[in-house]
């Protein structure tokens, strides 16, 4: 359990896929316009990341050095079909709402990322709480910006209205450039905090 | 004259990196200078051509036909991933000044999800032949505008003085932002697209 607690620590915190490691930007700045959506999608990636993770680590003595990247692909891919399939039959409202990006989940670097970096070498076990932990915190970074987003941009927070009646809200949040404008400032936060606890030490 | 307009929906008004947020790993990472933004933009414009015309001839000819149409994702990134690798031996061979300039960029078009992504959109629009082609050049014409840009505009704020926190990555993002802003006054160029 205590190996859970540290891969789970290490995906949230210390190797954050979107804040630390950068990786998968485009599902990042692209479904965030509300946290529902953030969630969403976030766990869709959680869901794929757990079962490719377990596949590849099974896998890992199997398949040759020379043609792994293209058969991490079909696997990954595969899930990705069977997500696709969940989400359009029990969630069709956030099927549309998520759109090209699920099939776009095959592409997100994070997961081929993982593969590569740790799935490959590792049993199988931890290989899943690895998917886990880096999958939540996907999650979490996503949510984050979806909850600033969808309150400045709309007012609202999951839908339900939060704001005061005469806050007007800012269209432009829940557009492009609020996406990069977010995350921008988010980052520039975490840079400062990082940089005041350095010099605190 | 419709494909006119689909081409210039494609590159500016629907700008795959500034509003659709496709390829954007490509559009942070590989945007320091004007000659590498100009390289990945051509290697991705060459392969999305490409790619746009293998993945409708594989979806029409062959997943349509056998009924497999749910496997779209699947055939698509095996199709992209063996012709980035076609292409890559190809210009290895015929052309060895064109393969030092494009080389290293073509690996990194794999996973990038302009690629895929157009795909996937040409398949989900029903669009022809000609049109898949226009639609995927547009955007690919997009994607290096887009790139360029950033690149000119990185190359003259490196040296700045700019607040230490935003130093990095998230004065690009920043840069993006204002940059997505200014595309936003393309939206009402073309009606109804």
């Amino acid at each position: 359990m205590s190996h859970l607690g540290e891969r789970l620590k290490a995906g949230i915190i210390k190797d954050n896929p979107t804040f630390v490691q950068v990786l998968g930007m485009c599902p990042t700045l692209a479904v965030t316009t509300s946290a529902i959506n953030a969630i969403g999608m976030g766990l869709s990636v959680t869901a794929v990341l757990i079962c490719s993770n377990l596949v590849i680590s099974l896998l890992r003595n199997f398949i040759p050095t020379k043609i792994r990247i293209p058969a991490y692909i079909v696997v990954i891919a595969s899930f990705v079909t069977v997500i696709e399939f969940l989400l359009k039959a029990y969630v069709p409202s956030l099927y549309s709402s998520l759109g090209l990006f699920i099939p776009l989940i095959v592409v997100n670097c994070i997961i081929l990322g993982r593969a590569e970096a740790y799935a490959s070498r590792h049993k199988p076990l931890d290989s899943m709480c690895d998917g886990l932990g880096m999958g939540l915190g996907f999650t979490v970074s996503l949510t984050v910006i979806g909850c600033i987003r969808e309150l400045l941009g709309v007012g609202t927070l999951f839908g339900l209205s939060v704001m005061p009646s005469f806050y007007p809200p800012a269209t432009v949040m829940i557009l492009a450039p609020g996406a990069f404008f977010t995350l921008a400032i988010l980052m520039a936060v975490l840079n400062s905090i990082k940089a005041k606890k350095e010099w605190g030490d | 004259m419709n494909l006119i307009l689909l081409f210039i929906g494609a590159a500016l008004v629907n700008n795959f990196v500034l509003v659709k947020f496709l390829g954007i790993c490509a559009f942070l990472g590989v945007s320091k200078k004007v000659d590498t933004a100009l390289g990945m933009g051509a290697a991705v414009t060459f392969v999305m051509g490409i790619a746009s015309l293998c993945t409708y001839l594989v979806y029409e000819f062959i997943l349509t036909p056998l009924g497999l149409e749910y496997l779209y994702n699947l055939a698509f990134i095996l199709v992209i991933a063996s012709l980035v690798q076609l292409v890559e031996m190809v210009i290895q061979k015929m052309s060895p000044s064109l393969y030092s300039a494009l080389g290293v960029y073509l690996p990194l078009i794999t996973t990038n999800c302009a690629v895929l992504g157009v795909a996937v959109l040409n398949m989900q629009k029903d669009y022809t032949l000609i049109q898949s082609v226009v639609n995927s050049l547009g955007a690919a014409i997009g994607f290096t505008l887009a790139m360029l840009l950033m690149a000119g505009i990185r190359e003259r704020v490196e040296d700045n003085d700019v607040i230490p926190a935003f130093k990095g990555l998230p004065l690009v993002l920043m840069i993006a932002g204002f940059m997505a802003l200014a595309f936003a006054g393309f939206q009402n160029l073309i009606p109804n697209i």
